[in-house]
């Protein structure tokens, strides 16, 4: 923004005006003209508040945003190339590395999609563990999503709380696979290896221990006045917008489109859940299912805007925390094995298999082609959820402050690693 | 599917005639083969047909079939060409469709032309950036994009890596590339 001072003086003798002669004796006769020009401001890529290397170029009136461009691609490390190269199950590393706040939910996308591919079923229990697995780790990604979105909205105390509950989950998943981040636990075939003696009590007592701290999350974030202020009525999305550019996950169903893969997606998915009680997280009416316990839908909130998003979240560590303790008992009470790891070399039938599953950031997708010559795909795909979730920023941010760019952006709760690939 | 693959397969058929070249019922995931003149019709239909209702488009992907080893393409089963895939749903039915256009490698088999295909970006807007991740990794030109540049790789950068006789630069800006 260019500001011009232009002040006019009066002269009041017949001297020219010297430097020190420049005060005004009538302030009305300043003249202030102030102008503004249109400005492009580079966001990023090294901005603390998008959610790592997201470059937004914007056009700038003063204040208000006219155009936002986003710049992808910074973290591109050619998975899918990679994944032509080496077997499936070589991949799964290169999928933990996709959304890494949720590796987890990553390695099931691409294991079922070989599954399915290979046309192999599970035995129950892995079925089992694999949900208890993926939901605590939905949790661990919503506290990030949560604190992350308190430190984009000038907040930093929920970052640290969410951090303090997601690093006990990360010590229960160093404790069954060994790593903290990048577990390629879950894998074709089952998974790695079964969980170990006690883990479940573990488990099990984080729940009961992570559930008065939610509440103290809502008073922090989901009720706080300031909060509350700076994401009501902000990026509105329409549910035909979100539609339209493939938006899900939280995203979706912050706009009231009742959509879960968990329950809507294909049969070979959907079957892990198979007589678990939950419920879509979705606004009907003004309410959301069993929210009686947390905050009210505040009244001026328009559906689809940044709060509505955030509750979906919030909401959804809840519902995760259900899942787990039903997993917990089928898991305990199920016969046969974890599932046994197909070879890492096991070769793939010609023909090609899609599927999406729900992650915590909407529906990951994956596609593999084989053209039925040895164990290597020809080729490996991943649709990226957040990738679709980000191409609705420009739209959002249109007119929107300066300020309030951060707030949309981190609404939609991207990783960069998966936009990339 | 609300109606059977074949009842739908035939439906299609009668509206498009020859612009639906062909399909694979017995597929994973069965697909319908659709020529990329009648591509955008098709998708349109697809998408406001109040029975079909393919709201949502989830991915765009290209693949390109080609094997640069002479000895095993003699073997293969398959010409050369590269395929860009649409996976659609819709919300509200709860069903998906694969839907493929064949195109040549190379326009007129003029290595470095790229082969056109129109563009969906105004069915679904989803098909926007996905078409151009398809036109930066794979090299397939959607005509009637609005903003069809590069996406992942840098704006300057030569060629297409997903193609499977890509070679790596040998140096870009400095940096080693092999």
């Amino acid at each position: 923004m260019s500001v011009d001072f232009t002040i006019q003086f009066i002269a009041t003798s017949h001297k020219a005006p010297t430097p020190m002669a420049t005060q005004v004796d009538d302030p009305r006769i300043i003249e202030f003209d102030v102008r503004t020009d249109e400005m492009l401001v580079n966001m990023g890529p090294q901005h603390p508040s998008t959610h790592g290397v997201l470059r937004l170029v914007l056009r700038t009136d003063g204040e208000i945003v006219s155009e936002t461009t986003p710049h992808i691609g910074y973290l591109h490390r050619c998975a899918e190339k990679i994944g032509e190269n080496i077997t499936p199950r070589q991949w799964i590393p290169y999928t933990d590395r996709m959304d890494y706040l949720a590796g987890m939910n990553m390695n099931l996308g691409w294991a079922l999609v070989v599954e399915k591919l290979l046309n192999l079923e599970l035995p129950e229990k892995a079925r089992h563990l694999r949900v208890l697995i993926v939901e605590l780790n939905r949790i661990a990604s919503h506290l990030v999503g949560m604190g992350a979105y308190g430190l984009d909205l000038g907040t930093f105390s929920p970052f640290l709380y969410a951090f303090r509950e997601r690093e006990k989950i990360l010590d229960l998943f160093e404790e069954a696979c060994g790593a903290r981040l990048t577990y390629s636990y879950l894998t074709v075939g089952g998974a790695t290896a079964d969980l170990p003696p006690g883990w479940l009590q573990k488990c099990e007592a984080f729940l009961d221990q992570l559930l008065p701290v939610i509440k103290e999350y809502h008073t922090l974030l989901t009720s706080n006045a300031i909060f509350v202020r700076r994401t009501v009525g902000i990026g509105v999305l329409p549910r035909e917008m979100a539609i339209d550019h493939g938006c899900t996950g939280p995203v979706l169903r912050g706009s009231g489109v009742n959509h879960d893969l968990r329950r809507d997606g294909e049969q070979r998915y959907t079957e892990m859940y198979d007589g678990y009680a939950f419920e879509v997280i979705v606004e009907q009416d003004g309410h959301y299912p069993r929210d009686h316990d947390y905050p009210p839908v505040p009244k001026q909130a328009v559906l689809g805007d940044c709060w509505h998003r955030f509750y979906v979240r919030m909401l959804e560590v809840m519902q995760s925390i259900d899942l787990i303790r039903q997993a917990i008992d089928r898991y305990s009470t199920a016969t046969g094995s974890f599932g046994e790891p197909v070879k890492l070399t096991e070769k793939l039938p010609k023909g090609e298999a899609y599927m999406e599953t729900e992650a915590p950031r909407g529906q990951m997708g994956f596609y593999i082609v084989s053209t039925g010559n040895g164990a290597i795909p020809w080729r490996a795909r991943a649709r990226s959820s957040s990738f679709c979730n980000l191409s609705v920023t420009e739209k959002l941010c249109r007119g929107c402050l300066i300020a309030d760019v951060p707030a949309i952006v981190g609404s939609l709760d991207v990783v960069m690693g998966e936009i990339d690939r | 599917m609300v109606m059977s693959g074949e009842a739908f397969l035939e439906q299609l058929k009668s509206k498009f005639g020859d612009r639906i070249t062909g399909a694979n019922l017995t597929a994973i995931d069965p697909w319908i083969e659709v020529a990329p003149e009648g591509l955008v019709a098709v998708c349109e239909h697809l998408r406001d047909d109040p029975q079909l209702r393919f709201d949502m488009l989830n991915c765009v992907s290209g693949v390109d079939y080609f094997e640069p080893d002479e000895k095993k393409a003699k073997k293969l089963d398959w010409d050369r060409h590269v395929e860009v895939v649409y996976h659609l749903s819709s919300l509200s039915n709860k069903t998906s469709l694969v839907l493929k256009v064949i195109l040549p490698r190379w326009k007129d088999d003029k290595p470095g032309q790229l082969p056109e295909v129109p563009s969906v970006s105004g069915v679904w807007s989803t098909a926007d950036w996905h078409e151009r991740e398809v036109f930066d990794l794979m090299g397939v030109w959607f005509t009637g994009h609005p903003d069809l540049r590069r996406i992942l790789c840098p704006e300057d950068w030569v060629g297409h890596p997903l193609r499977k006789d890509y070679e790596m630069p040998l140096e870009y800006h400095g940096i080693r590339g092999r």
